[in-house]
């Protein structure tokens, strides 16, 4: 199984920010984008491409959620926003 | 033009607000109607939703969470106690891993933890239950005076029933003396109940040296972990904790769900609370709510995953609130001690301002002054009067909830209008007044005659 190439993570952080963005609640969404690019910069200098992998597929799951979930609280009408 | 009576929502429009509708796409217009009207009712209230600063009463979910748990609120719903079919199964074996989540949150055994309806309902298990199962040869249970209410009830409810209960006194720091505990204890003491966290002051006791104590002097230690689970690392084995109650709320889990963990080696005997078919080792009858225990395990092991990131960041945003605050008015305490302490929980009291009327000016922020369950009573929180605090500024205390979802522009908001509003308030109290001519207060004689 090839390791992910450096053009794949940059592509799943950035799915991953677009995806957050759409969070209606402001507590979730400012979470969703601090987390994953936290989570990316932290993890930057990961080397071993059996972590790279383990962490994208962690990755793309987080993805899911995030999708779902923006999805979820959008159709709920939860945007009533924060000052 | 819409004609009335033909939708529900037609029910709701006010005269003069008729909206337009195209033939046809009713079901798309009328769920869009709804979005309107309630946006326009949002609106015109002028409302928009407070700022969330009161982590200690409770915590959003993670969405994390809420995408675990959906799945057994819509097809795995079958009743997990079922031994007969695939419902049942999966069901059961969505618990099992739930429960292995919260057990190695604290270093425990799967077999260790009981899922319960809360923290409220563990305490009650915990402390009625242990005393009650060793009631032949021991009558004595000891507990501190800043313990949660529903220890404190317990406590009183078992001396209705004849034992003795002696509560604690705390330091002015609001930890425990560990000598004065060591004297407490007598040959028939059979349980020592002292909460990790405090949920007022944030003040963590020093559980592993209590845990030493009570193992030594071979009394039980139930402690009341429910604001320190997945914030502080916890094991169960290193601190000789024999019961420990988690609640599923204040980890950005469900409510309405919390577990027990109770010690198999040496084993605890609990005499049960709720009786029935024998669920949870027969310790706690009644199904057990699969979504919900899914829920409390995700939370967990989201939390213990995402446990340093939390912590140091809670500590960065705690202390740029108290920082802020702190430089730009006089006279404001934090109660509890500045370092054994969890960060997320500052109590700060403001003297010469009475604290109802700061929580009621700082109305876009979500604060509390104490507990969420002594907020209905007009007296002053009893956690505040047993660190010794004076009567008035155990009336001016504020506490201030830093959690996961904290932003640092809400933290600065809180900070500015905080110090905005104690300034307004002061300027127009006498007391402060007098406070800056230089009288004393303690030296005024309040009385005419």
């Amino acid at each position: 199984m090839a390791a992910s190439s450096r053009a794949q993570v940059i592509s799943l952080y950035r799915a991953m920010l677009r995806e957050s963005q759409k969070f209606p609640s402001y507590n979730y969404r400012t979470y969703a984008l601090r987390r994953v690019r936290d989570a990316f910069r932290a993890n930057g200098k990961v080397e071993d491409p059996k972590t790279v992998e383990r962490l994208m597929e962690e990755g793309r799951e987080t993805l899911g959620v995030i999708q779902r979930q923006e999805k979820e609280q959008s159709m709920m009408n939860c945007d009533l926003n924060t000052h | 033009m819409l004609s009335p009576g033909r939708t529900v929502s037609s029910r709701l429009l006010r005269p003069g607000s008729w909206l337009p509708l195209r033939l046809g796409s009713e079901r798309t217009a009328a769920s869009s109607l709804q979005k309107e009207l309630i946006k326009k009712h949002e609106l015109e209230k002028d409302e928009l939703r407070p700022l969330y600063m009161d982590f200690q009463a409770t915590t959003p979910m993670d969405p994390r969470v809420l995408d675990a748990m959906l799945p057994y609120q819509v097809n795995y719903y079958g009743n997990p106690h079922s031994r007969t079919h695939a419902y049942g199964w999966e069901s059961e074996s969505a618990m099992e891993t739930a429960r292995k989540q919260v057990a190695d949150l604290i270093g425990a055994d799967p077999r260790e933890i009981i899922f319960t309806s809360g923290a409220t309902e563990s305490n009650n298990m915990a402390i009625k239950g242990v005393a009650r199962f060793y009631q032949a040869k021991k009558h004595h249970v000891i507990t501190t005076q800043t313990e949660h209410k529903c220890v404190l009830d317990s406590c009183r409810i078992l001396e209705s029933e004849g034992f003795s209960v002696t509560y604690l006194p705390v330091q002015t720091d609001g930890l425990l003396d560990l000598e004065l505990l060591e004297a407490s204890i007598r040959p028939d003491t059979s349980l020592v109940s002292v909460m990790t966290v405090n949920n007022e002051i944030g003040v963590k006791q020093p559980i592993k040296e209590i845990g030493k104590i009570c193992r030594s002097k071979g009394v039980f230690f139930h402690t009341d972990a429910a604001q320190a689970i997945g914030k502080i690392p916890l094991n169960v084995s290193d601190w000789k904790i024999d019961l420990m109650s988690i609640s599923g709320h204040k980890i950005y889990g469900p409510k309405g769900v919390g577990a027990l963990y109770v010690r198999r080696r040496p084993r605890v005997r609990l005499e049960p609370l709720q009786n029935g078919g024998g669920q949870e080792r027969g310790l706690r009858s009644g199904t057990v709510p699969t979504p919900l225990a899914v829920g409390l395990g995700a939370a967990c092991s989201l939390a213990q995953q995402e446990m340093e990131y939390d912590h140091h960041r809670v500590s960065m945003l705690a202390n740029r609130l108290v920082q802020k605050i702190m430089s730009e008015i006089p006279d404001v305490i934090m109660n509890g001690h500045p370092e054994q302490r969890y960060p997320g929980c500052v109590n700060l009291s403001f003297a010469y301002v009475e604290g109802e009327s700061l929580l009621m000016a700082l109305k876009d922020v979500a604060l509390s002054s104490g507990s969420a369950c002594t907020s209905a009573s007009l007296e002053p929180s009893y956690v505040l009067r047993a660190i010794g605090a004076d009567e008035d500024l155990a009336h001016s205390s504020i506490r201030f909830g830093i959690g996961r979802f904290t932003t640092e522009d809400e933290v600065d908001y809180t900070a500015e209008k905080c110090i905005q509003q104690v300034r307004r308030l002061r300027e127009m109290s006498p007391l402060w007044e007098m406070v800056q001519e230089g009288i004393d207060l303690k030296s005024i004689k309040w009385t005419q005659h």
